[in-house]
């Protein structure tokens, strides 16, 4: 499953950025550093949409009442704000936590293994108020719920 | 780097609950230090895998979005009790740590 994942990242970010596939082929690159599953322009992206088609392949995101996101009203420490979603769907194929108002929008992007519900909890950092976005991919379909936190004191920056 | 993950994993109904934590800075690159106006380093986690008898479970790709000292939980089916799992990370300087633990 992993390296099937891994392999598919890789050939499609090879593919992409065909520069750096030559690159790497010219041996000018340590193999690793290409190799490495972590989607670079994803997580750096500066806008939603443009990070959703290079995470998922689609910004095309249907709202879902089968989708929680649970995450405190007003958050008084931007720099740490716990997050949950949880989902009863079938087949969680990955599950993304996206804060809409930071610089870097995407937070994390979780992929489910066999067997792995469609739960995951973690703390994350705001910026600012806004609202905190969990999308579930599952059957091929991206599906999504959301959370507005008021954020006191921002956690990004300084 | 030793030591840095903390795990706990419990097993009811056949469904197994992990929960770990993680002892890392998680800088971002764009906060400045007070004194010398400086940014300081980007410098998070970017990959955490957990592992259940060797099969991946979960994958986890952060941005540096994710809080200092991580704290991670999800949730799986298939786990017994005494079952090994490991969890692992790597940041972007390319450190890594992994830790084994069984399920109770």
């Amino acid at each position: 499953m992993s390296t099937e994942i891994k392999r598919r990242i890789f050939l499609k970010r090879s593919l992409a950025a065909g520069t750096v596939g030559i690159a790497a082929a010219a041996g000018l690159l340590a193999p690793q550093r290409v190799l490495a599953a972590w989607n670079k322009e994803a997580f750096e992206a500066k806008e939603l949409p443009a990070a959703l088609n290079a995470l998922l392949g689609s910004s095309d995101v249907a709202e879902s009442a089968d989708i929680t996101v649970k995450a405190p009203d007003i958050a008084e420490n931007g720099a740490v704000v716990p997050v949950t979603v949880d989902t009863g769907m079938e087949g969680v194929e990955s599950i993304s936590i996206i804060a809409s108002n930071n610089p870097v929008p995407l937070v994390a992007n979780f992929v489910m293994g066999t067997g792995a519900s469609g739960f995951v909890s973690t703390r994350i950092k705001m910026g600012k108020t806004g609202d905190v976005v969990g999308i579930v991919k599952a059957g091929g379909k991206l599906h999504s719920a959301k959370k507005e936190v008021k954020v006191t004191i921002g956690g990004c920056g300084g | 780097m030793a030591k840095s993950i903390k795990i706990r994993a419990k097993e009811k109904g056949g469904v197994t609950t992990v929960k770990a934590l993680m002892t890392h800075p998680m800088e971002t690159g764009a906060r400045k230090d007070s004194k010398t106006g400086k940014k300081i380093p980007a410098h998070f986690i970017q990959e955490v895998v957990c592992k259940h008898k060797g099969n991946t479970v979960m994958t986890a790709e952060w941005s540096g979005g994710v809080s200092k000292n991580p704290y991670i939980s999800f949730k799986f089916s298939g786990g017994a009790k005494g079952d090994e799992i490991e969890l692992s990370w790597s940041d972007n300087k390319g450190g890594s740590d992994s830790m084994k633990s069984a399920i109770k």
